[in-house]
């Protein structure tokens, strides 16, 4: 799920149970989860082989 | 203030009662905290019977431990048998609890007397104290300003003599934060080494439980007590010497977003230890940029399981904020907490390699003054910034990485509002790291 997808439910999810004040919360916490998948150390699966698998 | 360190002595050699003390300690409560709401529960009583007991014990030449007839306060998160734990939120305003924590027995085995159970942010999930069913804490420098938190009431009975040490606890800098914000010194131990077990959680990975207390030596005598008999070392440490002494200062990240009194204040103070011996060298944590999104997803993931079920049975009985967040919480997908798992093990590399060659490291324990209640944002190099992410900038790098880590007075500003300093050790060195705030303490004493 990318996180455009995933606010728009968070946020139609949030509406339904009568909670729209956590929308812009949603927008901040949507900013931090972009910020932790576009970290350097993330691995993807077609790229080189995790090490340190053992820590 | 008076420490533990110069009156447990006293005490145990029967020149100063324990119920002087302790009558000393209730009577500050019952003249302060009506305006600054530290205690949520007192527990006068059974604090003047155990401090009537101590007194008896050593008239009788037994003498129990090292805080024997020594009256403390623990923050309301921790169980202490026959006393509600309340963790600051009304979902658990009638839970008494039927045992003490760990960390309690340890110190009643020490001869600790409980004098209360102290104010904080619902369920530790705040920084500013603010937010708690039991109404906000207030600085005692500035009442109309928070005392840091979420441990905010154990802060502000150890700075104004309602308590001679106290315990809190510590998931983003909730021991050091309020030590901070309040002019008094807090050990955030390395993780694991202060058992959590009786204490309501917030992040069971990042939770630490630790001392907040009037001086270096009163926060060591409170952590080797909390140790179980085995594992205690002594109840009084020698200072490092500072002349030899290595310090890594942190660069980038962890100085960039300073109110320019805090950031003048650790930065003289580091001048003034590297005047008196201490080596000081830049070092720097690669990833620290990613640090606040890593504590989100974990502390985030956490706590909603923590709290699913109260939620949606009792979500009157949280403050607004706290339940706002709470719910927010909720949407944290699984890959995502597990991505922070592993920027978690990262950030606790680099801080390893950051101590390579050094015996500390040494940062602001806090990034700006205690803020004024209900702020938002607060002015800080660069320009205004949230008050909850400034309050956690210094501190949450070392909840991530486990590292013991000490916060200790170093000035004030000029509106008299407390600065923190903060020491950051090796893992499995935690007496190095006091040693070392033992030696800084010692340099800003003679200054002031």
């Amino acid at each position: 799920m990318t996180i455009a997808e995933w606010l728009e439910t968070a946020k139609a999810d949030a509406e339904k149970r009568g909670l729209p004040e956590l929308i812009p919360m949603l927008e901040g916490l949507a900013q931090a989860t972009e910020r932790l998948r576009a970290a350097d150390w993330n691995d993807d699966a077609d790229k080189d082989t995790p090490s340190g698998n053992d820590q | 203030v008076a420490t533990i360190s110069e009156l447990a002595p006293q005490v145990a050699a029967g020149r100063i009662k324990s119920e002087k003390l302790t009558e000393e300690c209730l009577g500050k409560i019952e003249e302060l905290n009506p305006k600054l709401n530290a205690f949520i529960t007192i527990t006068a009583e059974e604090a003047l019977a155990q401090a009537r007991h101590a007194d008896q014990e050593i008239a009788g030449g037994r003498r129990i431990g090292p805080l024997h007839g020594i009256p403390i306060s623990l923050k309301d998160l921790i169980d202490q048998k026959g006393v509600r734990t309340t963790a600051g939120s009304l979902v658990r305003k009638d839970h008494v609890a039927t045992a003490d924590a760990v960390v309690t027995r340890q110190l009643r085995e020490a001869g600790a007397v409980f004098v209360g159970k102290t104010n904080l942010h619902e369920f530790a999930f705040g920084t500013t104290s603010e937010d708690s069913g039991f109404g906000p804490t207030r600085n005692p420098h500035d009442p109309t300003r928070s005392p840091g938190g979420s441990s905010g009431g154990s802060a502000v009975s150890v700075a104004t003599g309602m308590a001679l040490g106290t315990v809190g606890t510590d998931t983003g800098g909730s021991i050091r934060i309020p030590a901070a914000a309040c002019g008094v010194v807090g050990l955030k131990p390395e993780w694991g080494h202060v058992s959590a077990s009786g204490v309501v959680p917030l992040s069971r990975q990042l939770d630490h439980v630790g001392p907040l207390a009037a001086s270096v030596a009163d926060a060591w005598l409170l952590y080797n007590a909390m140790q179980p008999d085995s594992q205690r070392i002594s109840s009084t440490l020698e200072a490092m010497s500072l002349k030899g002494m290595r310090l890594g200062k942190l660069s980038g990240y962890l100085f960039d977003r300073l109110d320019a009194e805090v950031e003048r204040g650790v930065l003289s103070t580091i001048d003034r230890l590297q005047e008196r011996g201490a080596k000081v060298v830049e070092v720097s944590l690669p990833h620290a940029n990613d640090m606040a999104a890593i504590y989100l997803h974990l502390v985030f993931g956490d706590a909603a399981e923590y709290h699913a079920r109260t939620l949606i049975s009792r979500p009157q009985d949280y403050t607004t904020p706290v339940r706002l967040r709470l719910e927010m919480a909720r949407y944290v997908l699984a890959e995502d907490y597990i991505r922070a798992l592993r920027g978690k093990a990262l950030i606790a590399a680099e801080v390893d390699r950051a101590l390579e060659g050094v015996d500390a490291l040494v940062l602001p324990a806090l990034a700006v003054p205690a803020p004024p209640l209900g702020a938002a944002t607060m002015p800080v190099k660069g320009g205004p910034d949230a008050v909850r992410t400034l309050m956690l900038r210094c501190s949450q790098p070392f909840n991530l990485s486990g590292h013991p880590a000490i916060a200790l007075p170093c000035g004030v500003t000029r509106d008299n509002l407390p600065i923190g300093l903060q020491l950051v050790g090796h893992k499995g060195r935690t007496t190095a790291l006091v040693q070392a705030a033992l030696a800084a303490e010692s340099v800003l004493a003679e200054l002031s």
